[in-house]
């Protein structure tokens, strides 16, 4: 019988196991063989899709053209599944990797996706055409195929609780295009003046056969996949626990990540309590201040475009693409890592954050405050910024850019979807200030524990 | 008589099955009537809002899921033993020297998935505007779905007893101390007293609610395990029968109006 402490079973926590004669730091390393022969398998596996795809447009859509664009790009894969298949041992140079390390950071990270999410909304209809999604959905796996020979990446996307992130990027990828693509399509329609294509199938058939078999289909697809999956994949099972050492970093469920990303720019009651509660209540509330009674039961996007903007924006910016970084760029300390980087416990980062106090009294005034007294006084620019922010903003939207929407919502609804919004934008505001301004707490009374 | 014909003719089967098999539009329509599970269906719906494309198949795997996560958990509770002194060995041995120690991978994994799809599940009914009226009652069920999908996750998560395991809950229910007024490290906490003695200290704060104790020990283990197995499974199971029945109340699942 095994007692606590007893032994090292399982790896060590948050380890970095790297291979034998390796060099985490530098990158001089190489590919095993087992290694080499998965990363060939995958490449033959998008051989294979690429090659049902040339089928597609060959056989079905007549299109040679498409066809031959396809064959071509499986061939690139088949290249370099043979380099992989015969242990070539190609490994993504070491200046790429650290262009990319160098490149990466918490704001290059959140304003690339930014800028990605932008773009995808505004190139809607060229993105989501299926061979344009098809050539990013070829060039995402080529990138993965690519990184995953570091081996620092490597060891941070195997991990056991980390292989469900990757079934999310892709799957939140797969659905997006999926969701827009039939938007698009429903739009053109609706601008032609014809009904969307949900409407031109209305005819009632019966639930059995046609829905029940569709259900029986899924569910022996579901079990086969998490069969599969479960005799692959071992789930995880580190040393036993003890209060004495924790690993480092200690990081929450991957689904709370994103909140736990929030508590580098806010206090855990506000990035641990004020705003998932806020998240709740405004998905709660998104149907009683929606009062657009357009695309009910369809796909669309230009009858809903605040709503889905909004919506897309919440979920895939600021909850999928955050759980990301704090799951694979996030190391010890909750220091920013690059994706081919070592995490290295000892990297030191210089936090010089500082207060909207000190910079007001201090910066402008000249004026300095005795510990602990006078708070109310020293925290007051910081206090009057927030009572603006709350309280003045959204009377003045109503007056001025909102007030389409304020006179068809009511004063109720109104109130409700703004101040949702406020709190949904404190998180990207605060963000701007600390990388910006070095903003640490624009309110701090550490006397209540009331920072913000 | 083939053996087929002969046990469809038998009085037991006809006492289970009371109508000839689903193969005519009569006897299609009988069976989704006459069966307990069938009947959550309704006879007849319309194209559109079946299609695999329109609606993702993520609710209804959503539900399979947690059937999955039902059965392999209870299973699972054969096995392991929610103390000190056993959890830990209890998993080691599930993984190590138990037949059906793969249970625990499916019960893992499944909740992962199980998290994937329902977020994936709320995706699809937002972007087709399936909340919009008459169904907002049932977006809101959905939503308190959702937060006991991810509290049946992470309670889970401390079953194990490893390091991966009391750090991560370590983590998140760190959270509960700052909760404001209810956590004594929370804005307003320090106003609740009553003459000098505060009302909200680290022995009766909202994480001392959810952790049995000031950190987290045995008795988080017996508390968690409890709302895992018993607590939340039946609300979700509660919640569930009310989300299914208003799809149906409030016009079956959507489509174009």
């Amino acid at each position: 019988m095994l007692l606590f402490g007893q032994g090292q079973i399982g790896p060590e926590p948050f380890a970095r196991p790297n291979e034998i004669g390796e060099d985490p730091v530098f990158h001089h390393q190489h590919l095993d063989a087992s290694t080499q022969t998965g990363v060939g398998v995958f490449y033959l596996l998008i051989v294979l899709m690429n090659l049902g795809f040339a089928a597609y447009w060959f056989y079905n859509r007549r299109d040679r053209k498409q066809a031959n664009i396809w064959i071509v790009v499986a061939l690139v894969f088949l290249i370099h599944a043979a380099a992989y298949l015969f242990h070539a041992g190609w490994i993504l140079p070491a200046f790429i990797r650290n262009a990319v390390d160098d490149f990466i950071g918490p704001v290059t990270y959140f304003m690339l996706s930014l800028v990605l999410f932008i773009l995808f909304i505004y190139y809607r209809k060229g993105c989501t055409e299926p061979p344009v999604a098809w050539g990013i959905l070829n060039i995402s796996l080529l990138a993965s195929g690519w990184a995953i020979t570091d081996s620092n990446f490597r060891s941070i996307i195997t991990k056991e609780d980390n292989v469900p992130i990757v079934l999310l990027i892709f799957s939140v990828g797969f659905f997006t295009w999926l969701g827009m693509r039939k938007a698009v399509v429903n739009d053109e329609r609706m601008a032609r003046g014809e009904p969307p294509l949900e409407k031109l199938e209305d005819e009632k058939v019966l639930v059995w056969p046609d829905l029940v078999y569709t259900e029986l289909i899924c569910m022996v697809i579901a079990t086969f996949i998490l069969v599969i999956w479960g005799v692959v994949l071992k789930a995880p099972l580190e040393q036993p626990a003890t209060s004495a050492k924790a690993p480092n970093p200690s990081k929450a469920p991957w689904y709370f990540l994103g909140l736990q990303e929030m508590l580098v720019y806010y206090d855990p009651w506000m990035a641990g309590v004020v705003l998932p509660t806020m998240i709740l209540v405004g998905l709660i509330a998104i149907p009683y201040i929606d009062f657009n009674q357009k695309g009910n039961g369809y796909y669309s996007f230009n009858e809903r475009k605040v709503a889905i903007v909004t919506f897309n924006f919440g979920f895939i910016v600021l909850w999928v693409t955050l759980i990301v970084l704090g799951t694979f760029l996030r190391g010890p300390n909750w220091n920013f890592f690059g994706p081919f980087e070592y995490w290295d416990p000892h990297k030191v980062l210089p936090l010089n954050n500082v207060n909207l106090s000190d910079m007001f009294w201090l910066g402008l005034m000249g004026r300095v405050f005795e510990e602990g007294k006078d708070w109310f006084l020293r925290e007051l620019p910081g206090i009057i910024l927030v009572v603006l922010y709350m309280a003045a903003l959204p009377p003045l939207l109503a007056k001025t850019v909102l007030k389409p929407f304020y006179v068809r919502m009511g004063f109720v609804r109104f109130f409700v979807l703004v101040t949702l919004i406020q709190f949904m934008a404190a998180l990207p505001i605060k963000m701007v200030l600390r990388w910006t301004m070095n903003l640490k707490y624009i309110v701090y009374i550490p006397e209540y524990f009331f920072n913000i | 008589m083939s053996v087929g014909d002969y046990i469809r003719n038998s009085q037991v089967w006809k006492s289970i099955f009371r109508h000839p098999a689903p193969r005519d539009r009569r006897n299609r329509v009988v069976v989704m009537l006459t069966n307990v599970f069938l009947h959550l269906h309704p006879v007849s719906v319309r194209k559109s809002g079946i299609a695999l494309s329109y609606t993702w198949c993520m609710g209804g795997l959503t539900f399979f899921l947690f059937l999955v996560e039902t059965v392999t958990g209870v299973l699972l509770m054969f096995y392991y033993r929610p103390t000190l002194e056993h959890a830990y060995n209890d998993i080691l041995a599930l993984r190590d020297v138990t037949t059906l120690g793969v249970l625990r991978e499916l019960h893992r994994w499944g909740a992962h998935a199980m998290v994937i799809t329902i977020w994936l599940h709320m995706y699809r009914v937002f972007l087709t505007g399936s909340y919009k009226p008459p169904r907002e009652f049932n977006w809101s069920v959905g939503v308190i779905l959702l937060v006991l999908t991810l509290l049946l996750s992470f309670t889970g998560y401390l079953l194990p007893w490893d390091q991966l395991a009391i750090w991560a809950i370590t983590v998140g229910s760190n959270m509960a101390r700052a909760s404001p007024f209810l956590g004594y490290e929370g804005p307003g906490a320090t106003l609740l007293k009553v003459g000098d003695v505060s009302l909200i200290h680290s022995g009766s704060d909202a994480r001392f609610l959810l952790l049995g104790g000031r950190f987290v020990s045995g008795d988080t283990l017996l508390r968690f395990y409890v709302l895992h197995c018993v607590a939340i499974p039946l609300a979700v199971a509660v919640l569930i029968a009310i989300h299914f029945w208003r799809v149906r109340k409030d016009g079956g699942i959507s489509g174009a109006l």
